[in-house]
């Protein structure tokens, strides 16, 4: 293609678009040899090409658009994928997002000193006005990985929360058909629902007649979570099992009766040990009991 | 005027077996209470075992359906035992706010029956609540 | 964020008889199991479903109930409205009290099914009979509990 005068006649985002897709091809070399895309695309050069242009033909679209500015335009869309798959891979490299974001900055340069070159003939203020519509275009794009990058991070934290909260309630057999959770930490709502659905799977899985809820390594309980232990205590009952609280702290204790918690038919023990010996008292009382027939 | 309840209510020597399977509409519900407090003045047991293991749901219907037919039991010196509830529907029940605390419950079959002093070793007494 | 487009899907079921609830259940179970409910959430919105329409049933002298597939921003989820032509609700706050008699069951049903879901709404509509609607989305957990 031969380079012709800067795109004169054209409105500025026009002409923008127009440079930037005449010199695709010439960006793009530039860009796979940045440390940004040598990094991701380590296979082969060509794939790295690839992806500059795709990201380019975006850029292209956005320009035509004439949405500089708004980080919901179209033409982004199809980036972030690109965009999610880049950031991924330099954050795995273990790159903060500042650090990510710097690299893409540079790609804005890149493409100004193309600019610049193209539009040695061109009118001052017009490839000022240009130059002003890269550098607001190269903004928003930069402000995209921003916030891919923040959106992935939260979907990372969300489901690590959840492999924590099912690591953090571990439902151990103790004995033939008894089971127990030993509770460490915080408890909160959605915890202590998930800690009320394992202990009751366990009691199925294992024919438990009796559960033990240890909860000596929890702090403190709000209304709700002391709620949440209540209803494990009487899903338990109507499951068929007995179901006894072991390690209620003084101040849990005390939270309990100011909530105005009934616990008057919930079995409790002030340690794990005393709460397994009840229950193996209860299962030899029981078994003694049905060997006698009524 | 009677409708059969279509559940069967298995006399097991002054123990009644009555096992709920799959869905319970209200009329059949109604008649099978009907059923069994007539067996138990009839046969004079003095144990009733339900079995819900593989029951979905059970709403305030049938929960109302079942605390009556314990509290009737008891009226007719019979202790009637409810066995294999699963999780989701205890988690449900005790969210509405009914966790019949008149009813007496077993995890399975055998310890139920054990109760009475009766012995069974039933194949499908074990792992009840699958789904 | 690409907008997630809003795909509906809608079930009308008539509630005229005793049967007509058994129905209702299976079609919000394999509804709810459809759109990744868990067990635990799916056998709430049933029993939930089962109440209101025995409500519908025995108060306001049969309806019906459509329930339609939720696919929005706040992911996969069930929305079941139960409509009947009867007297309506007067008292609502009455009504969603525990222990409140309906005429059959533990006087749970309205009370009780508030809090096995996570939409509810009781309206009383200017052409007459009661409106309960009730939705839950399958995404609710744990994001909604507020980790």
């Amino acid at each position: 293609m031969i380079d012709g005068p800067p795109d004169s006649g054209l409105s500025s985002t026009e002409a923008l678009s127009a440079f930037l897709r005449r010199r695709t091809e010439q960006i793009a070399q530039r860009w796979a040899d940045l440390p940004l895309f040598q990094a991701v695309f380590t296979v082969t050069r060509d794939e790295a090409v690839e992806a500059c242009q795709a990201v380019l033909s975006c850029l292209v679209e956005v320009a035509e658009s004439g949405r500089l500015e708004d980080l919901e335009a179209p033409g982004f869309l199809p980036a972030r994928r690109q965009l999610v798959a880049m950031t991924a891979s330099r954050s795995r490299s273990g790159l903060s997002i500042a650090q990510v974001d710097r690299e893409f900055g540079v790609l804005r340069d890149a493409v100004l000193d193309m600019l610049a070159a193209d539009s040695s003939g061109a009118a001052p203020e017009e490839s000022a006005r240009l130059r002003l519509l890269l550098v607001t275009l190269f903004g928003t794009l930069r402000v995209v990985v921003v916030e891919t990058m923040l959106q992935e991070n939260q979907e990372i934290v969300q489901r690590q929360r959840q492999q924590l909260l099912e690591m953090a309630t571990p439902v151990v057999k103790l004995w033939d058909r008894l089971v127990a959770v030993p509770l460490i930490g915080m408890l909160d709502s959605a915890r202590s629902q998930v800690v009320m659905e394992n202990l009751l799977e366990a009691i199925v899985e294992h024919n438990a007649d009796i559960a033990i809820l240890d909860i000596t390594g929890v702090p403190t309980v709000d209304s709700l979570v002391a709620q949440h232990l209540m209803k494990t205590v009487a899903s338990a009952r109507l499951m068929g099992a007995e179901c006894v609280i072991s390690g209620i702290r003084p101040a849990i204790a005390q939270t309990m009766v100011q909530l105005g918690l009934d616990l008057g038919h919930v079995t409790t023990r002030a340690t794990l040990a005393d709460a397994l010996e009840w229950a193996l008292e209860r299962r030899r009382r029981r078994e003694r009991d049905s060997r006698i027939p009524e | 005027m009677t409708t059969h309840s279509s559940i069967p209510v298995l006399d097991l020597g002054g123990l009644l077996l009555v096992t709920i399977q799959g869905e319970l509409p209200d009329d059949a519900a109604v008649a099978l209470q009907e059923e069994v407090t007539e067996t138990i003045s009839r046969t004079g047991a003095r144990g009733l075992i339900i079995d819900i293991g593989s029951l979905e749901m059970v709403d305030s219907f049938l929960a109302r359906v079942l605390a009556e037919v314990a509290a009737a039991s008891r009226l007719l010196a019979a202790r009637a035992v409810l066995v294999g509830m699963r999780p989701a529907v205890a988690i449900t029940l005790v969210e509405l706010g009914l966790t019949l605390p008149g009813l007496a419950t077993a995890r399975t079959l055998t310890e139920a029956a054990a109760g009475f002093g009766v012995s069974i070793e039933h194949a499908g007494s074990r792992g009840q609540g699958e789904t | 964020m690409i907008p997630e487009r809003e795909r509906v899907e809608l079930v009308h079921l008539p509630i005229r008889e005793d049967t007509d609830l058994t129905v209702i259940r299976h079609q919000v179970r394999s509804l709810a199991r459809l759109a990744g409910f868990g067990l635990v959430q799916q056998t709430k919105l049933v029993t939930a479903a089962s109440e209101l329409a025995r409500n519908t049933l025995l108060h306001g002298g049969g309806g019906e109930a459509e329930i339609r597939v939720l696919d929005g921003p706040d992911g996969p989820g069930l929305r079941v409205v139960f409509t009947d032509s009867g007297p309506g609700i007067p008292d609502v706050e009455r009504a969603l009290q525990d222990g409140f008699s309906t005429a059959n069951g533990l006087g749970m049903g309205l009370g009780g099914s508030k809090r096995l879901v996570q939409e509810f709404r009781i309206e009383n509509p200017p052409e007459g009979g009661a409106r309960v609607t009730i939705a839950s989305w399958s995404a609710s957990f744990p994001a909604r509990y507020g980790v």
